[in-house]
């Protein structure tokens, strides 16, 4: 292996660990009062260069954490958005600094709901406070901030990190050179509360779950949990993609005449569900959920979302949707292109044709990277990092 | 060496103000948007319908936006743009009346350009033959094609005096050929141009807007 590879192998895996804020630098918080003390995990990868132009901050969807790219050093598996941030990719480490972090109210290292309580000596549970988008990006900025960045040359999410990055675009738009939103929205519809609310309600309905308090009891509402991701699971998917991949195939020779899972589709939601409770907080999953259900970006500018973007106008936009995503359809996507046209920021949208769902923008889309390749390198140029 | 510029790029090229902003509505892969960008130093903006269109206006540099001229116009904010640019796309439109309309409200001047449907080889294929024209302006078969409302250079001027916007030039463009500055109120123009292309404004603006360069020099001079 030559000295060159090696260090971009090394630089590959990355770094991080968990910041601790002081208490005297708490977390102000959306919904009164602050959090303290903070702690933020989180991951960078590549290296922050001498005029500390180059940093990209990657924010991760509802159940995704800090490792988004090379090996998630527990599980060993790749992290989760590895077709993108790596040598050669869009985002790449030999260029780029990227730094990802656990939101807060998480469960991968972040302080949320199941951390301790320095009050109490005991988990949060339901006295962790309700959390917003806009909290979660305070938290980020403070971790930015305490890096050595001020500027961040990109701000890159999907779903729930689309909404992170448009909060950012609204609350940080000097800091920003550009965007990218993926298979996002500027509010949460009616359509997504709702099936949130099944979820939490799964959850809730656990007896396991104890009013929050299951730590304390030495349980966990695991199967309210599994519930919930498997109704979940299915508005990441589309009907075509699950007709596809399952069909009405059945798991074995005949149907059981009874509720064991004889269709294949069924299995896999089990195992959907079973594997997500190993990896994933019950509590942190109400809050999560909770803080996108508030999401309403134009309700925070008297109701206009343009108003959200008036200056942001000199950041670089990219807004990515796709065909069949029924959670965040095109039309919620192009709804913050409008609002980015109408103060005449420079905006880049594209609706790309996939059969995959929601979930489009964790595969394989060639149109997706190539997109995002062409608006990467751009801005590459442009702020001289090519 | 530099790629050969189609002739209509070259007349927009040389009418457009170095350093404006152009939206350049049905951009394509944005060819126009990045010349425009090189050689005079443009803000430019692209309006495409076809996602590999704007994925090849992306990996270009440039600010695309997917969209349809017939909809998706009226989300720009007024007098955003110093130019909007609608080069052969008037003719596929829905609301071609709509349409020009929003391109004076986006932008201070528009830049159209269109196949002339009284060009005399449509007029003769229509009399002679009793055919729907296939020209080299209008290559598609009638069933096919993608133009809906095609017109004349006369009805053009029509509309134009009906939504009270101002010619400030006009060039008869053919391809392979540099493009003519022509007079289009001349009937002989309307035989005579295979497709023409527009500066426009709005008239009874409270400040018209100056072209830099005098109005010879805007087409072909």
């Amino acid at each position: 292996m030559t000295a060159a590879t090696a260090t971009t192998k090394e630089a590959f895996c990355g770094d991080g660990g968990t910041w601790r804020f002081p208490t005297d630098k708490p977390l102000r918080l959306d919904s009164g009062g602050e959090l303290a003390p903070l702690e933020i995990a989180y991951r960078t990868y590549g290296t922050l260069n001498a005029d500390k132009s180059n940093a990209v901050l990657v924010c991760h969807a509802l159940t995704g954490d800090q490792h988004c790219a090379g090996e998630h050093p527990v599980s060993g598996k790749p992290g989760w958005w590895t077709r993108l941030i790596g040598p050669g990719l869009p985002l790449d480490p030999t260029r780029h600094f990227i730094i990802c972090s656990n939101v807060i109210g998480g469960c991968m290292g972040s302080t949320g709901p199941a951390s301790i309580n320095p009050a109490t000596g005991q988990a949060y549970g339901l006295s962790f406070p309700v959390i917003t988008i806009a909290d979660m990006v305070r938290a980020q900025a403070m971790l930015v901030e305490a890096l050595g960045v001020q500027t961040l040359f990109a701000v890159v999410g999907g779903s729930m990190g689309g909404m992170q990055v448009l909060q950012w675009a609204a609350d940080y738009p000097d800091k920003l050179f550009s965007a990218v939103i993926i298979a996002s929205a500027a509010r949460h519809s009616a359509q997504n509360i709702a099936f949130h609310e099944v979820g939490r309600q799964a959850v809730m309905a656990d007896p396991d779950w104890r009013g929050g308090a299951y730590a304390l009891h030495g349980v966990r509402p695991e199967k309210g949990l599994a519930v919930a991701r498997m109704a979940a699971h299915i508005t990441y998917l589309s009907e075509p993609a699950l007709q596809r991949k399952f069909g009405r195939e059945l798991q074995r020779d005949g149907l059981s005449w009874g509720f064991d899972a004889d269709f294949q589709v069924e299995s896999y939601l089990r195992h959907q569900g079973a594997s997500f409770v190993d990896r994933f907080d019950a509590n942190s999953y109400l809050y999560i959920t909770r803080a996108m259900d508030y999401f309403d970006l134009a309700q925070t500018h008297g109701g206009i979302l343009a108003e959200a973007f008036r200056k942001a106008r000199d950041v670089r936009f990219c807004v990515l949707s796709f065909t069949t995503d029924w959670l965040y359809p095109t039309a919620e996507n192009r709804h913050i292109v409008r609002a980015l046209n109408a103060v005449g920021a420079r905006a880049s949208f594209v609706e790309i044709e996939s059969d995959k769902g929601h979930d489009a923008f964790l595969l394989d889309e060639p149109v997706m990277n190539a997109a995002l390749s062409g608006f990467m390198a751009a801005a590459d140029q442009a702020r001289g990092l090519a | 060496m530099r790629p050969v510029i189609r002739e209509d790029f070259k007349e927009i090229l040389r009418l457009v103000r170095p350093g404006s902003r152009v939206l350049d509505v049905g951009c394509g892969e944005g060819e126009l948007l990045e010349i425009l960008a090189r050689e005079k130093q443009v803000d430019g903006r692209g309006v495409e319908i076809s996602p590999e269109g704007v994925a090849a206006g992306l990996s270009r540099g440039l600010a695309v936006v997917q969209g349809d001229a017939d909809r998706d116009l009226d989300h720009f904010a007024t007098k955003a743009f110093d130019y909007a640019v609608l080069s052969q796309t008037l003719q596929a439109v829905r609301h071609p009346r709509h349409v020009l309309g929003e391109l004076l409200r986006i932008a201070d001047n528009a830049i159209v350009s269109f196949p002339n449907f009284g060009h005399w080889r449509v007029r003769w294929s229509l009399v002679s033959r009793g055919r729907m024209p296939e020209t080299r302006a209008l290559p598609e078969p009638w069933w096919s094609t993608p133009n809906i409302h095609l017109c004349t250079l006369a009805d053009f001027l029509s509309l134009c005096e009906d939504l009270d916007l101002r010619i400030d030039a006009c060039a008869a463009l053919a391809e392979g050929r540099p493009a003519r500055s022509i007079d289009p109120t001349k009937s002989i123009e309307n035989w005579r141009a295979e497709a023409a292309i527009f500066l426009l404004s709005r008239r009874g603006d409270a400040e018209p807007t100056e072209p830099t360069a005098p109005r010879d020099d805007l087409f072909g001079g």
